[in-house]
């Protein structure tokens, strides 16, 4: 199959494009980028005039469920709702059931996105067993099954030398620990941002430091292993600060943040509206100005989705019973693209580069390029597109999104992944 | 008289000043219902009003029921406990078995901040918050504002003092909702630990020192210190707790000589204040629960005519 996209205006941050370009698929690959490729032997042209055509987005923060809690989503289902959202490689967080902490579970994990994913899936193992904190997983057996990175995400590993631990182990494997960062006896109980609103609310909050603290040994531990360690959804300012005085001691530090983080504040929690009900939390007014900063000028690497699905039985409760978590991969450009370019806050190619080239490097996976002879993972954008989302049109196995009824500028129209269509919008 | 137009009464943050006067109005003329030999008005004969109660409460499911027999009302006693709530039913669910069951009000008590508005716009049926975790027990303060209005005369720039365990009590926020609102000045005092974060900017002032909340006061609420539920054992001892913060006669001679005491009940006579306070003249408490009734009255029949379910008013 030979795919033509004319006219897009290429944006490929990996090679400094930015630019009217032609892009030419066959069989799974990119095998031109130019101007004016002619469109001989070709099955299918896409006029992507007006259109932004850049390589499929890299969401590294995605919950797909499965194995385990397939009511809230399974591999087929969060997969298509990748590609919905542009996204064509997605990195599944290791906390399932059960956890992803046995060489045994990775390979069966990989026999069903063999079978059952629409995009490319990668595996994050776990760096405790059953993520409880209490004993190193086998990290040589776990990478030779495949995984790209080890993570507790949902839990902090308490224990700091464990954690150090497993930063030198991860180090001598090359592999990337991925910390959430929370220091569960400081957020004990919190539902929410502690603070003016959650005292208003009468909801326990969850103090800035339970974060920060955690930050902040990570960082040092990381140092100390002289290993790479990336930040997971970073909230709030003094996390990005402490981040930031790392960079510049040359520490091997990367950030992530969520497009809930920069669009959203504890205020939208008013109603106790428990799609909001997020850990992290939503901060407040000033954290959100501090993450907008952090992205513009670098600290912040990537943007990910933090995709956490939840049945309407967990989440159409009291709010102190609901789970905490938003779905988020239908939404991350649309998202990223309102508050960020739309604003004027960051151009395209810089948007582009955190939700694709970014995460990819941090990753180490061959992808988020358009670079001749990589996999053809595209997603062709209208940039200035206006919609809404409404609950009816979510593609994903939940609903739960905090984005619901929200306007977006800027819309994902085809996805391709391995050279295939594998997404496109009727709606015109 | 301005109009009510809410169906439901789910905290004092979400009322205008005109809509919590009208609610003290309304109370002020079903007061004397109560006096009556008969005490009982058909303003809500044919309704049924669901008293669901997640949390065990005497005083307050107690005053809900007279007030809606007085307006002649049907009432029903749910508590959670005994009820299919233990089998896992969700607050959603029950609300809509309630809803089917074509009653028209829903008095809920919660100890889950915000139950009461997920229940209101799960339902059509009204929703009457009667006290929700740590945020808003609404009835509770208008009857303390009815009471002090009846006491004082208004409510526009008194000084009052609320003492006692600011963090943990829903009572203190829809006090300070709905006193601000009708242009009183609060102070709320109590042991640090026990302020929550930002409570200045619901619109009171805070201090830590008992003798500076009682010099100008014109009142002073006091909180029930709920020990029971010190989980971490952080609050200070009862003994203590009254040594520095009980209101006591001693305290209240360098007070207002007519200060008006109050307490939403029940009391630990000797940790909040002394036994001599609570029966003194300045105390209000058995006033208040008298008035809880004509209060509660009122924000029944108002829900009830926000849903425009009054045929048999003009009776």
């Amino acid at each position: 199959m030979r795919i033509l996209i004319k006219n897009g205006l290429v944006i490929d941050p990996a090679n400094n494009i930015n630019s009217t370009m032609d892009i030419l698929v066959e069989a799974k690959r990119i095998v031109r980028v130019a101007k004016n490729i002619p469109n001989r032997d070709v099955e299918e042209v896409i006029d992507a005039a007006n259109k932004i055509v850049m390589p499929g987005l890299v969401d590294m923060h995605v919950h797909l469920r499965e194995p385990g809690r397939e009511d809230k989503e399974t591999i087929a289902s969060g997969t298509r709702a990748a590609l919905k959202g542009g996204v064509t490689s997605v990195l599944a967080m290791p906390n399932t059931q059960p956890a992803m902490d046995q060489a045994e579970r990775v390979k069966a994990l990989k026999e069903i996105i063999k079978k059952t994913a629409q995009a490319n899936v990668f595996i994050c193992g776990a760096i405790t067993k059953d993520r409880k904190g209490e004993e190193l997983t086998r990290i040589v057996a776990l990478k030779k099954a495949g995984i790209v990175a080890i993570s507790d995400d949902g839990a902090s590993v308490d224990n700091a030398s464990l954690m150090l631990v497993a930063l030198k182990q991860a180090k001598r494997n090359k592999l990337l620990v991925i910390a959430h960062c929370e220091d569960k006896d400081l957020s004990a109980g919190g539902v929410m941002n502690l603070g003016a609103i959650s005292t208003r609310m009468g909801l326990r909050g969850i103090s800035k430091e339970s974060e920060y603290k955690r930050v902040e040994r990570d960082i040092h531990l990381a140092e100390k292993a002289h290993a790479s360690i990336h930040i997971a959804h970073v909230s709030c300012k003094e996390s990005i600060e402490l981040i930031a005085r790392a960079k510049k001691h040359k520490a091997r530090v990367t950030a992530e943040t969520c497009p809930h983080y920069f669009t959203f504040t504890e205020e939208a929690l008013r109603d106790y509206n428990t799609n909001m009900k997020i850990n992290p939390p939503l901060r407040s007014k000033e954290d959100l100005a501090a993450i907008k900063q952090g992205l513009k000028n670098g600290v912040i690497d990537i943007i990910a989705s933090d995709h956490a699905p939840h049945t309407e039985n967990e989440k159409d409760v009291e709010f102190e019973r609901a789970e905490f978590g938003s779905i988020g991969l239908e939404t991350l450009f649309s998202a990223s693209a309102t508050a960020l370019v739309h604003s004027g806050l960051i151009g395209w190619p810089e948007l582009v580069q955190k939700l694709t080239i970014n995460p990819a490097k941090i990753l180490g996976i061959d992808k988020g390029t358009l670079s001749v002879g990589k996999d053809a993972d595209i997603a062709i954008i209208d940039p200035d597109k206006e919609w809404v989302l409404h609950e009816e049109e979510i593609v994903s196995g939940s609903h739960n999104s905090a984005f619901l009824g929200f306007k977006f500028k800027g819309w994902v129209e085809y996805t391709l992944c391995q050279g295939e269509v594998a997404y496109f919008s009727r709606q015109k | 008289m301005s109009a009510w137009n809410k169906k439901d009464l789910l905290g004092l943050e979400y009322l205008s000043k005109e809509e919590i006067e009208l609610v003290l109005d309304t109370a002020a003329s079903f007061k004397e219902v109560s006096t009556r030999s008969i005490k009982k008005v058909p303003a809500l004969r044919g309704a049924t009003v669901v008293n669901l109660f997640y949390e065990p409460s005497t005083r307050t499911r107690v005053s809900f029921e007279v007030a809606a027999k007085r307006l002649s009302a049907d009432v029903i006693n749910i508590a959670a406990q005994e009820s299919s709530v233990r089998k896992g039913e969700t607050l959603i669910d029950t609300g809509r078995n309630i809803q089917a069951l074509k009653a028209d009000i829903i008095v809920i008590r919660h100890s889950s901040s915000g139950a009461p508005n997920i229940l209101a716009r799960s339902v059509d049926i009204s929703v009457i918050n009667a006290g929700d975790g740590w945020h808003e027990h609404p009835t509770q303060a208008l009857l303390d504002m009815f009471t002090l209005k009846e006491k004082l005369g208004r409510l526009q720039g008194l000084n009052i003092s609320i003492v006692g365990d600011i963090a943990h009590s829903r009572v203190a926020r829809s006090n300070i909702w709905g006193l601000t609102k009708l242009g009183a000045k609060v102070i709320v005092c109590a042991p640090k630990m026990l302020i929550p974060v930002g409570i200045e900017e619901m619109g009171a002032k805070i201090t830590c020192d008992i003798d500076a909340a009682l010099k100008n006061a014109d009142a002073v609420n006091v909180l029930r210190m709920q020990f029971e539920r010190d989980e971490k054992k952080a609050f200070p001892a009862q003994l203590e707790y009254f040594k520095s913060y009980g209101i006591t006669k001693d305290r209240l001679k360098k007070a207002k000589k007519d200060i008006v005491v109050m307490h939403p009940g029940p009391i630990n006579r000797g940790v909040e204040m002394s036994s001599e306070v609570a029966d003194s003249p300045n105390s209000v408490i058995l006033e208040q629960v008298t008035n809880g009734i004509a209060v509660r009255m009122a924000v029944l029949f108002l829900v009830s005519q926000a849903r425009g379910a009054q045929p048999l008013l003009q009776e």
